[in-house]
């Protein structure tokens, strides 16, 4: 394939579908590190121009790994409505652009589009996008999935209890999960990320955040980001599990990398149908997050954007109850500083909800990174008016275990403030039963930890 | 002597040597005033319900609880607290390894292909390569066809380096001996990653190679060393087969301990000729 360009009295040349789609990315420090970003302002401009003319079925016909020796190109085309592509297949990207933004387009016209479009495609329509059409997009699509809670409904937020402990310590843990809840974060998941990967210390974790949620009678689901491996493992040697986690990339060679496959993925599924605690049928927590595939050498090319929705391509054939990005806990070499990791944030809600995932967001930054806690909140707050399903909630903001920042208790309680967002249905009667929160507010009682002494 | 006291002493020479460094400020002129960062952490909840709970639980946890709010947000002491921790991590990740420690260590230095902070920050590669003469020097000088070779890499962290290896090295060298072990010379390599272990276990032809890699710093801790293990790694080694055990410091697992635990997880995977994925679903007996 050649396409070729003239803009400002310059020639601009690209080769392949895929060229294109890197160009015409926004600057990323990892597309520039795998040497496949624009070389210029203007050749960033000039890929942009030409994908907008692009018909969606030259992005059909290319896709950037190829099927038959991509399990994830695979499943993105195999999953996909042909009919619904059909219908659509000659309109440009940015007709498509156009399309999604409409006033004459809503949810369920959004819907729908999402069952005709490859992950490529997404990633199209994005590269053509601004920070307000990426939010304003966002906010006319919301998705609902079940587990133990409903999460994704009109007017709620919902919170991961990310109360980590740097050696697993039973009781450390636990007690950054009451001062979590009585921040009302929790509604999402009481997910911990295990230090020790062990069988036997992930099964000690499950379990006590297992009976800490019966013993308090609370809505909501447990969950360890253990490897998927692991946690099957434990749940076939009956521990308590609600929602299985696992971390996905955007091509069959990083998810090797990450030791996972379609066969791996169905069988855990299984395995929660037979096994796990929860009522479903929504069993999966995917994270996910630009940039993975660069830093494992599994980048094949294709731009870091764009193999994040192809990553959600592929998560969404397992129907999850929570996805959410990372992008911005790898480092500077995939995103510079809070420019780079907002715009990203922005790219991955927008990507996820035109995907129909149940999308939430980690804006996140690590202390190599040219970024601080004030690009931190700028994303949040952003990806909140764009209506994000959930966010983490960790102590302070300090995740001790991980060694990197994420949004907070008191962020979390701060994002549904101030936008009038409320938490779960069943979770906000149960803050409601322990006098955390009155009418969508915070009550004094609220940040306290002693109002779980018995 | 009380430790207000030595603190008190402490300050004044810092002063003191505050003005040696031509600092024109006079702190003897009446409108000097000094204000000193307390980094006690202290349970600022408004009329908890137990104060005793709130404290006890502080103890068992590194994480920022216990802190209190003003309305949705945090007080000003632990917003400030928040932000000084992270202006000190950000430093922390630009600072080299001291050579003394490396001499105390007996650790011969070898280097990455990233010729400064800013290259291995941005290029990956760049530090997972050893340059020509390291290359050179390992192939040369190194002991080989042992069973083990440890790394000592500074990776995001020379803090961890320097106040971590000290104790976890001598730990897992002993455990290795006891077992029977056999391993070459300890190398440190100076800005380099995780995968630079690959090309180390090719040029020493061993078994296991353990990386001891200082950690990106957190706000809790800039001194925390991860190891990376891998049995006999090819040119299809992925990460799933690197068996990584993190959080080595003083607050976190205990450097001393995590060498003797190190040591058995070697002799485990020199026995099932595997790391990795397939190391941690290994049928135990």
């Amino acid at each position: 394939m050649r396409l070729t360009c003239e803009l400002k009295n310059s020639h601009f040349q690209f080769h392949s579908v895929r060229e294109v789609l890197a160009k015409a990315s926004e600057e990323k420090s990892g597309d520039t590190m795998a040497k496949i970003g624009a070389a210029s302002s203007l050749e960033r401009m000039a890929a942009k121009l030409v994908l907008s003319e692009l018909q969606l079925t030259d992005i059909y016909e290319n896709p950037v790994i190829p099927y038959e020796t991509d399990e994830t190109t695979q499943i993105i085309y195999d999953d996909m409505n042909k009919l619904i592509y059909q219908s659509i297949a000659s309109w440009t990207v940015g007709e498509l652009r156009n399309y999604i933004l409409s006033h004459d387009t809503n949810a369920s016209d959004l819907k729908k589009l999402s069952r005709g479009l490859t992950s490529e495609m997404i990633s199209a329509a994005a590269k053509l996008m601004s920070s307000l059409d990426l939010v304003l997009a966002s906010q006319k699509m919301k998705h609902q999935a079940h587990c133990n809670t409903t999460i994704g409904e009109p007017g709620r937020l919902a919170f991961r209890c990310q109360a980590n402990h740097p050696i697993d310590n039973i009781d450390g843990i636990i007690a950054s999960v009451k001062e979590g809840l009585s921040y009302g974060s929790g509604d999402a998941v009481i997910g911990i990320n295990p230090n020790n990967e062990s069988v036997e210390s992930v099964s000690r974790i499950l379990t006590a955040t297992h009976e800490f949620i019966e013993k308090w009678e609370i809505p909501t689901q447990n969950c360890t980001l253990a490897h998927i491996t692991t946690q099957m493992e434990a749940l076939r040697t009956g521990a308590p599990i609600a929602l299985m986690f696992q971390s996905l990339a955007g091509s069959q060679v990083a998810n090797e990398d990450f030791g996972v496959s379609k066969a791996i993925l169905d069988e855990a599924h299984d395995l929660m149908k037979t096994k796990g605690t929860s009522a479903g049928p929504n069993f999966f927590y995917f994270e996910t997050g630009q940039g993975s595939e660069v830093s494992l050498g599994a980048h094949a090319d294709v731009d870091m954007q764009t193999l994040e929705a192809r990553t959600y391509g592929y998560a969404k054939h397992w129907k999850p109850f929570m996805v959410n990005n990372v992008s911005g806990f790898i480092g500077p070499e995939t995103l510079y500083d809070g420019r780079q990791v907002i715009r990203a944030d922005l790219e991955d809600l927008f990507m996820g909800k035109l995907h129909n995932l149940p999308m939430g967001i980690a804006p996140t930054y690590t202390n190599h990174m040219n970024a601080d806690q004030n690009d931190q909140e700028i994303a949040g707050m952003l990806t909140t008016v764009g209506g994000a399903n959930f966010y983490m909630g960790v102590p302070g903001g300090d995740d001790v275990m991980l060694s990197y920042q994420d949004t907070s208790y008191h962020d979390d309680a701060s994002l549904r403030e101030m936008l009038g967002l409320r938490p779960l249905a069943e979770f906000e009667k149960w803050l409601e039963k322990m006098g955390i929160m009155e009418n969508g507010r915070l009550t004094k009682h609220a940040g306290d930890l002693s109002i779980f002494d018995e | 002597m009380d430790v207000e006291k030595i603190i008190k002493e402490v300050l004044e020479e810092l002063k003191k040597n505050t003005s040696q460094k031509g600092n024109d400020i006079d702190e003897h002129s009446p409108d000097a005033r000094t204000f000193t960062h307390d980094e006690r952490k202290i349970v600022s909840v408004d009329n908890p319900k137990n104060l005793q709970t709130i404290e006890h639980a502080r103890s068992l946890t590194p994480a920022r609880i216990g802190i209190g709010r003003t309305g949705t947000r945090m007080k000003t002491k632990h917003y400030l607290d928040f932000r000084i921790d992270h202006a000190a991590a950000q430093d922390a990740v630009f600072k080299d390894v001291d050579d003394s420690v490396l001499k105390e260590l007996n650790l011969p230095e070898l280097r990455s292909r990233a010729k400064d902070q800013e290259e291995y920050l941005m290029n990956l590669d760049a530090g997972r390569k050893l340059d020509k003469a390291s290359a050179e020097w390992l192939t040369t000088h190194s002991e080989k066809d042992k069973q083990v070779q440890i790394v000592v890499s500074d990776g995001l962290s020379s803090t961890g380096v320097e106040e971590t290896i000290p104790d976890l090295l001598p730990a897992l060298i002993q455990g290795l001996q006891v077992k029977g072990i056999t391993f070459g010379q300890p190398v440190f390599i100076k800005k380099s990653r995780v995968w630079v272990q690959d090309e180390v276990a090719t040029l020493t032809n061993c078994d296991v190679v353990i990386s001891l890699i200082g950690e990106r710093p957190g706000l809790a801790t800039s001194k925390s060393v991860s190891a990376y293990l891998v049995y006999r790694p090819n040119e299809k080694t992925v990460e799933a087969d690197r068996t990584v055990f993190s959080n080595i410091h003083e607050g976190g697992v205990p450097p001393v301990e995590a060498g003797a635990y190190l040591a058995d997880v070697i002799s485990e995977m020199l026995r099932h000729k595997a790391s990795g994925v397939r190391f941690a679903s290994r049928k135990k007996e």
